[in-house]
């Protein structure tokens, strides 16, 4: 309960990610995955009690598509974060902790890819291998462009730690390199690692959907932006097939709100100076 | 402001363009099979065309664009035509010109944006800027406080759910396109009055999911600019509440946000892709949608370059306009 209350949109937030995450196995308990295939039921059938959130115009029941797609979507986003983050800390620490040219190199391939449109660049990767694309690769696809924020975020902190008075006692009493950053750094850095994990997972997320969106997607599975754009591409919104485009954007919008909540709460742990009242 | 940070901002803004077409070149001849040449054969062979002629055009096509040349070569003049905006020809569109398709759909898109942008980035550091400010009645923290949560959802979310609200349901906007149907564009005043009509849902769904990032960003920096010693000095100058808020507060904390800005067109520009084809609104994000559906690689290809190129020249001039709003900078290096 302390912990609520001194972090209450932390705990929001980690509550509505820990739902969404446990949704998808305890769901399929219950709901027949079948139901998210082609032809499963009636075409563009209505909420009902036999289609709890109705079926698209090709057959399949939205509820078994959401059970199943969330996960997926999910995995994407947490497997791209995952390697973005992983990214993120060997560059940050190379170019904070060593300097020099190693630090103008990294430090300038982050920011010159920062202000590129990631989604475009992954466009033309997507374009690419269109038709092939799985879920695994999806991830693998953006999280080629998930690390610049950790990378800056981690290297700025760096920075300011390599100075600190307790990494020159570490270095005077005999520490080697490797040794002060497992030792002495990460644990410094743990609540910025945190909130670069978030970021590099929506981040991830949000180019995924926007690939799928497009059309970039792998075509056969369920996941929520592959839904958005069977939907888009059905005119779903000029049928006033709200069931079929409504559930993935509500996951969507509950996905991000949880995210940014989390962020939120891990910034008034790393920067007190924020905490004042909102 | 001196020579070097402008060359070198030139530089960075070469950089990009280069990476750009680079993987633009590359990321084609990565495939196992090459897409454009697949795409070749397939349009020849909806023409009913044999199997001979299907790979004498493709060898004439491979000519033609020197595909049978040293790769070097093939790059060099690949930069070249970039350099030039010698997209090729689209192939779904035969014979347009990807460079006419795309110059077509810009002004759509660059209007759109502009104006989003600068309506969210005005709108969200006034109001990231009175949040902090102590002397802020509660009201407006009430009110700002759900556009903030807004700012975390992706622009397209937005655009699907007010569309249903207020196009399907409630019938107040037109459902798609960035004009009637059955106009032409032209500079007539009826024409501009249609088509800023057909924006404002899709203006609005950028606006409204974008301007909390922007009001949460001033907020931060209001909030540790207001600690310092110049706002207590002012204070105790005796300086007005409203001068020590626009003349002191405000002004420094307005430079990271146009950082923030500059580090951000990407992130805005795709998420206005989405939005468009949401709309089906006229502009270069419906073209690359398109594009995609018929697999019209030149135009993919052409899009994203161009829409690169933009970001890039919007970036570049952003950061020469920053060291006119940061004198610090103005002496540095000399």
């Amino acid at each position: 309960m302390k912990a609520l209350r001194n972090h209450p949109l932390l705990i929001i937030g980690l509550i509505i990610m820990a739902t969404l995450i446990l949704f998808g196995p305890i769901a399929s308990q219950i709901v027949d995955a079948n139901g998210a295939k082609v032809g499963s039921a009636m075409p563009e059938q209505p909420p009902s009690a036999e289609y709890p959130l109705g079926t698209d115009a090709v057959g399949r029941q939205l509820l078994p598509v959401i059970v199943v797609g969330t996960p997926l979507t999910l995995r994407i986003g947490l497997v791209a974060g995952a390697i973005g983050l992983g990214l993120g800390v060997l560059f940050g620490f190379l170019a904070g902790y060593f300097g020099g040219w190693v630090d103008t190199l990294i430090k300038g391939a982050a920011d010159v890819l920062l202000t590129v449109p990631g989604l475009l660049f992954l466009v033309v990767i997507a374009t690419t291998i269109k038709g092939a694309v799985s879920v695994n690769m999806m991830a693998f696809v953006v999280a080629s462009l998930a690390w610049m924020w950790p990378t800056r975020t981690i290297r700025a902190q760096v920075l300011t730690l390599r100075e600190r008075q307790f990494v020159m006692v570490a270095r005077l009493s005999g520490m080697n390199g490797l040794e002060i950053i497992w030792r002495e750094l990460i644990p410094n850095l743990l609540p910025y690692l945190a909130a670069s994990f978030v970021s590099a997972v929506g981040s991830a997320i949000l180019a995924t959907i926007g690939l799928e969106a497009l059309g970039l997607g792998p075509q056969n599975e369920p996941t929520l932006g592959m839904t958005i754009y069977w939907a888009l591409y059905y005119t779903s919104i000029l049928r006033g097939l709200w069931w079929w485009w409504g559930p993935p954007i509500a996951v969507i919008i509950l996905t991000f709100m949880g995210l940014f909540l989390i962020s939120l709460g891990l910034d008034q742990i790393a920067n007190p100076k924020l905490r004042r009242a909102t | 402001m001196n020579l070097g940070y402008i060359l070198k901002r030139i530089g960075v803004f070469l950089i990009i363009i280069w990476l750009a077409a680079t993987v633009n070149f590359v990321m084609p001849r990565m495939a196992p099979v090459n897409p454009i040449r697949e795409k070749l054969l397939q349009a020849v062979s909806f023409g009913g065309a044999g199997k001979i002629d299907m790979e004498r055009v493709v060898k004439t096509y491979e000519e033609k664009f020197g595909l049978n040349q040293p790769l070097w070569k093939q790059y060099l003049n690949y930069l070249w035509d970039m350099a030039r905006l010698e997209f090729g020809i689209s192939l779904a569109n035969f014979p347009s010109k990807v460079l006419d398709i795309i110059l077509r759909a810009l002004p759509w898109t660059i209007s759109l944006l502009l104006l989003t942008t600068l309506i969210a980035f005005g709108l969200g550091t006034l109001l990231g800027a009175l949040i902090a400010w102590p002397r802020t009645p509660t009201i407006l923290h009430i009110l700002v406080a759900p556009l903030l949560t807004l700012s975390s959802i992706p622009f397209y979310t937005l655009a699907l759910i007010l569309v249903y609200l207020l196009a399907f349901t409630w019938k107040i906007f037109p459902l798609s396109g960035g004009y009637a149907l059955g106009s032409m564009p032209s500079l007539s005043l009826s024409f501009l009055k249609d088509a800023l009509y057909h924006s404002i849902l899709p203006a609005l769904s950028i606006v409204l999911a974008s301007l909390g990032s922007w009001a949460i960003g001033m907020r931060g920096m209001m909030i540790s600019g207001l600690g310092e010693d110049y706002i207590t000095f002012a204070e105790a100058k005796g300086l007005k509440g409203r001068e020590i808020f626009l003349r002191y507060a405000l002004r420094n904390a307005l430079l990271p946000q146009v950082t923030a800005l500059a580090l951000s067109l990407g992130y805005i520009v795709s998420g206005a892709v989405l939005v468009e084809v949401v709309f089906g609104y006229p502009g270069v994000g419906t073209v690359l949608y398109q594009a995609i559906r018929t697999f019209d690689y030149f135009v993919i290809y052409g899009v994203v370059m161009m829409l690169i190129l933009a970001i890039g020249l919007a970036t570049l001039i952003l950061d020469l306009l920053y060291p006119l709003l940061d004198p610090r900078i103005t002496y540095q290096g000399q």
